[in-house]
């Protein structure tokens, strides 16, 4: 049988990303331990919405922990308090009655608050765009088994491409740094032979971007790693700065438009 | 045609300079400490005090010297530019904010350890460098029996001698030099000053746990295989073993 | 008259003979088009691409902060494709074969046939982007048997094909939007078709993040916008699916084609209380190995619910095999509709498990005896974690509950062999058109169809449109259809604002979907659809009347979004009903009570009803008018479909 819980939540509301914004308690009560955490908050907003009051806005969509659209710092952690989930996998188990839940939208100037807990992630999109390719048109590829590619490198690439986008790596940072994300498309395709033409223009292009958008330093902390839901290594960020460092002292490539 | 920023403007290519500089300097550290153990040495400080002319007159080390200061001097204002990056990196922090859940203290404050260690260095390059390059320090003659191979030592007034020589009289080596060991002595009867360098050591061990292996990640080195040596060493080398080291200096001298 | 398209001649030869007539746009010329597309998913963000590539301007749209992010990215099984790398038999003609019957015989053959004609392209092209698929320690790509195919052509990246097919398609995206062919616009949502002369020229959004509505101009218009699986207001799908282009489009003239074929997945974590927003789905793998039962009897049953007893606790004679029991020769592997009809029948009979009734139980307890406990991890552990992280309930130590749940429509705008629809400009592709699942779709199927209409169907087809469209004028933005569209939306959005009654949207929603799941889920009757029917206009009236709609537009409005969506899928709601109705046959996703064979199967009535019904819009509250498009058969023998 469900256990049902009441509990405080402070939350941060912020009306558009000019308004300044403050934090807002409000009561949850009766919540099944068995709902989700964005379940829980889908009753509070029905409850304020009968009120007349706003609905708290968050992102969210698949609710299967793999569109990478939910975020929310819960109690001072990227997606909550719960290892390798994103907050749409976070049930409420694991809060007990009475808690208090604090809640905070992703913190870092690349990423403004556009209401309430939702930020604008459009950064990481533009960093993708810089290079996190392979510059093919459809068609006239050569067949899918023309290059072998050993088991252990495919997997190694799949590992890398697992990454869901959600910022929770900058979202944990204490530089709010866009490292491990960067790191995890250079290494799928550093990793990958179909990679390999452009391996050093890409690893460029996309740290200029990821430094012209605002990000912080690596500093090795490891907070990335940690709170990764889909537990991106930071041996991708190893891989990073050896792919740029080569990329700037061996190379002669160029970023290319 | 985008041309890429040049790599020391970068995140990466800054990142790089601390690391490198980070490395050396802990190379520093173990020549540093493998010199001071002649302190240990119950010689009345000669064999200190031959090494100490020595690393201050040979011409490769004085360069080297150079590099060191320098590389202190980049690894403090690249510091200080990444964190003021860092920092505006985020404008509003956290109302709460749990970093001992997801990465170590140390590694989260490395320029509050790295700012201890500077007023250490500081007060460090004050109390020994700058007496002893500007002559305030006492000097003293050995006289070794080279028949019976003992020493005695004297001070030497200020007014008497300015230099440093090396002779043999008579079956006797005379060595005559400024006496860096007395000042270390006196210098370590001071508690306040000892107390500093444990606590300056206590924070160089934290800053370096995490620091060395950090250079080699920054670096690119992260390999599976030979990552766990590097770590090793991080911690029981540079975190334990050189600032334990260190620390035992002040610490015999105070109770000696 | 419904025309198809199909070009003539022999099945194999018809899409390059197609190919061939197509008209070209010269590559000079194509930079003088633009092309909008709305939906990122693997259908949107493939064929934004490749038009991109093919020199044409393209403007993208997808509601998400991302084009990243659309629901093409949840799918975990895998992709198939004709390659025929495991030299076990398979062919193009054989995934046709499997597909059109899978679909049970309501698709069309000519598109079926190109669909799996070029999937092998697909996976190319896929590979070539740095898709890192599973592979052989020899480095060769790897292939499961997916969903009872009896050859291994399912293509796979560990449980999460989807995504690693759409970060393919969305890096190809990305190199266009970078190259300035793509203009992407995230957060925005269609609310309308713009018209002139009859043909689709551009678009009506709304900015969700400022409110602003705006209108877009281009040459045609790409609708990749998904299922519409959210009427049922649970389903598998992500909570921002919705119907609502497809369903503007509609009322500007496209017809919608199929609408009450929906698919009901076998194996989906069960709803656990009135919070549920969504439903989770687990791989149909699991069936490989479990076995589905409930208890014999009604009373055990019902200890059950209680907690008085366990399921360990209920004697092997007790338990009630079902599917084992009535199709001996499939067993646990019977096609999605069957396993999910007989689930359902187990919980009528007041035999279900679980808190709610609403489950029966999935079993690894022989397979773990038969293969050890780390045989089943290495095969299903993470199905198995994602099932213990939800439920709390350890699989490995009890069984797990299933129940159904809704996952995919094949129903759809109704396109032609191009893909266009009724209105000349306006392309569906993927999950948003009807064209090639007929009444069922095959597992691994949605991935290839999504690409196959993005890369490799779509860059042809839009061509032929425009090259006879006749000029390279730019369209023309002043013309009075874009400002007069733009103020339909704009009352409609200002109509929804001033509703200021007692109830949410999710109210409203919440009841639909239970209109829906009870009248027109997995069995259907003619008595039930009837009252269905009665049902949803009256919840239809309470919506516009007594629905409370929040905050004004020019603001992230979440009340204001799903208030839009759901007054859509309130009509679409109404219309699958009566499509249902009118198809009185058992078929596919769709089970009509009153058509079964004497065993209480699926009977289908190829002489009544092997036509595409695709229906008109004729105004509100006014019926909606029947298009039948009739199949032919030429290349298959139509059979009943048996699992005993």
């Amino acid at each position: 049988m469900a256990q049902h819980m009441n509990l405080t939540l402070k939350v941060w509301r912020q009306k558009n990303d000019k308004d300044k914004g403050q934090f807002v308690t409000y009561q949850a009560n009766d919540i099944a331990d068995d709902m989700s955490f964005l379940e829980m908050l889908d009753i509070v907003n029905e409850e304020l919405t009968r009120k007349g009051e706003d609905p708290v806005y968050f992102d969210h969509d698949c609710r299967e922990g793999i569109c990478g659209m939910c975020s929310l710092v819960i109690n001072g952690r990227p997606h909550g308090p719960k290892e390798g989930t994103t907050t749409c996998q976070l049930h409420m188990r694991s809060f007990h009655d009475g808690q208090t839940i604090v809640i905070e939208p992703w913190r870092a100037a690349a990423f403004p608050v556009l209401k309430d807990l939702a930020v604008d992630r459009t950064a990481f999109d533009r960093i993708q765009q810089a290079g996190g390719y392979v510059n093919i048109n459809t068609g006239g590829v050569p067949d899918a088994n023309t290059i072998p590619i050993p088991k252990r490198i495919a997997d190694e690439a799949f590992e890398s491409a697992t990454c869901i986008g959600c910022g929770a790596c900058v979202a944990a940072c204490k530089n709010a740094s866009a490292m491990l994300f960067v790191s995890a498309k250079v290494s799928q395709f550093a990793l990958l032979p179909q990679g390999q033409t452009e391996r050093y223009e890409r690893a460029q292009a996309m740290v200029d971007q990821m430094d012209a958008e605002g990000f912080g330093n690596c500093t090795n902390t490891g907070a990335c790693e940690a709170e990764c839901p889909v537990g991106i290594k930071l041996t991708n960020i190893a891989r990073l700065n050896r792919e740029y460092l080569t990329a700037k002292i061996f190379k002669q490539e160029e970023p290319h438009a | 045609m985008s041309k890429s920023k040049p790599v020391f403007s970068s995140s990466i290519g800054k990142k790089l300079i601390m690391s490198l500089t980070g490395i050396f300097l802990c190379l520093f550290l173990v020549v540093h400490l493998v010199g001071n153990l002649q302190l240990f040495k119950d010689d009345a400080g000669l064999a200190f005090n031959k090494y100490a002319y020595f690393m201050t007159h040979f011409t490769p080390i004085k360069v080297v010297s150079y590099l060191l200061y320098a590389s202190v001097i980049v690894h403090v204002i690249y510091a200080i530019t990444l964190s003021m990056k860092n920092k505006s990196a985020r404008p509003i922090g956290y109302a709460k904010y749990d970093g001992q859940a997801n990465s170590k203290w140390n590694s989260r404050n490395m320029g509050i350890l790295g700012t201890v260690i500077l007023v250490f260095l500081a007060t460090h390059m004050s109390n020994f460098w700058w007496k002893f390059h500007n002559d305030q320090v006492p000097y003293i003659e050995y006289r070794t029996d080279l028949a019976t191979g003992q020493t005695t030592a004297r001070e030497l007034q200020a007014s008497e001698f300015h230099d440093y020589q090396e002779t043999v009289e008579n079956n006797v080596q005379i060595l005559k030099a400024r006496d860096l060991y007395k000042q270390v002595d006196f210098a370590f009867k001071n508690v306040a000053l000892v107390a500093l360098y444990v606590i300056a050591m206590a924070a160089l061990a934290f800053h370096l746990i995490h620091g060395f292996q950090s250079a080699f990640q920054t670096l690119g080195f992260n390999h599976r295989r030979y990552i766990g040596i590097i770590r090793a060493i991080g911690v029981w080398v540079f975190g334990v073993l050189i600032p334990i080291g260190f620390a035992i200096m002040p610490l015999f001298f105070f109770f000696k | 008259m419904l025309d198809s398209k199909v070009p003539a001649g022999p099945l194999a030869q018809k899409w390059s003979n197609h190919k061939f007539n197509l008209k070209l746009v010269n590559p000079a010329n194509k930079r003088k088009f633009t092309v909008i597309v709305v939906g990122t998913g693997l259908a949107g963000a493939s064929a934004a691409a490749s038009l991109a590539e093919l020199g044409y301007n393209v403007i993208t749209f997808c509601y998400q902060d991302s084009p990243r992010r659309a629901h093409s990215i949840a799918a975990q099984g895998g992709i198939n494709a004709a390659k025929s790398y495991q030299n076990d038999g398979d062919s193009v003609f054989r995934l046709f074969y499997d597909t059109i019957k899978g679909g049970d015989y309501r698709s069309r053959e000519a598109n079926v046939y190109r669909l799996a004609e070029v999937s092998v392209n697909i996976i190319d092209q896929c590979v070539a982007q740095g898709v890192p698929f599973a592979r052989e320690y020899g480095g060769l790509l790897d292939n499961r048997s997916f969903g009872g195919a009896q050859v291994s052509r399912t293509f796979y990246a560990r449980g999460q094909t989807g995504q690693q097919l759409l970060l393919g398609a969305y890096s190809a995206l990305n190199r266009q939007i970078k190259k300035g062919k793509v203009k992407s616009y995230t957060r925005h949502e269609m609310l309308d078709l713009v018209m002139i002369d009859g043909h689709a020229k551009g678009i009506v959004t709304r900015d969700l993040v400022s409110g602003k509505v705006e209108t877009h101009a281009a040459h045609a218009v790409l609708m990749c916008t998904g299922g519409y699986g959210n009427v049922f207001f649970l389903s598998t799908n992500a909570m921002g699916c919705n119907v609502t282009a497809a369903w503007r489009a509609h009322k500007r003239g496209a017809y919608f084609a199929n609408p009450c074929y929906t698919q009901i997945h076998p194996t989906c974590i069960p709803v656990t209380g009135d919070h549920q927003s969504k439903l989770t789905l687990m791989s149909e793998s699991l069936r490989n190995d479990g076995r589905v039962w409930v208890p014999k009897t009604q009373e055990m049953a019902e200890r059950l619910r209680k907690g008085e007893i366990k399921a360990n606790d209920i004697k092997e004679d007790d338990r009630d095999y079902f599917l084992e029991r009535k199709y001996p020769s499939f067993g646990n592997l019977v096609p999605r509709d069957v396993a999910s009809r007989n689930a359902k029948e187990a919980v009528d009979d007041g035999r279900g498990v679980g808190k709610t009734g609403f489950a029966v139980f999935l079993d690894f307890k022989e397979a773990i005896g038969r293969l050890g406990e780390d045989a089943v991890r290495a095969k299903y552990g993470n199905l198995f974690d994602m099932y213990y992280q939800i439920t709390d309930e350890n699989p490995y130590k009890q069984p797990m509950r299933i129940y159904p749940a809704v996952h995919y429509t094949m129903g759809g705008v109704w396109v032609d062999y191009n893909l266009m629809t009724t209105i000349p400009g306006l392309y569906a592709l993927g999950e948003c058109n009807f064209s090639d699942h007929g009444a069922n779709r095959l597992g691994a199927s949605a991935l290839m169809q999504g690409l196959a209409d993005g890369y490799f169907v779509i860059p042809y087809t839009v061509g032929d449109y425009l090259a006879k469209l006749g000029s390279f004028a730019p369209v023309d933005h002043s013309h009075p259809a874009f400002e007069a569209t733009r103020k339909e939306v704009e009352e409609k959005i200002n109509k929804l604002l001033s509703l200021n009654g007692t109830q949410t949207v999710d109210d409203i929603h919440k009841k639909l979907g239970h209109i829906m799941w009870e009248y027109c889920g997995m069995a259907r009757t003619a008595e039930g659809l009837q009252k269905a029917q009665g049902l949803i206009q009256e919840l239809k009236k309470e919506f516009w009347t007594n629905v409370k709609v929040l905050g004004e537009n020019e603001e992230l409005n979440l009340s204001l979004e799903k208030a839009g969506r759901v007054a859509d899928f309130l009509e679409l709601g109404e219309l699958m009903v009566v499509d249902a109705l009118q198809r009185a046959e058992s078929c596919g996703g769709h089970f009509r009570l009153e058509s079964q064979t004497e065993e209480g199967e699926a009977k289908r009535n190829d002489e009544e009803f092997a036509y595409v019904s695709a229906w008109e819009y004729k105004g509100d509250n006014v019926p909606e008018e029947l298009h039948k498009e009739d199949l032919v058969f030429e290349n298959v023998q139509l059979t009943q479909r048996s699992y005993k």
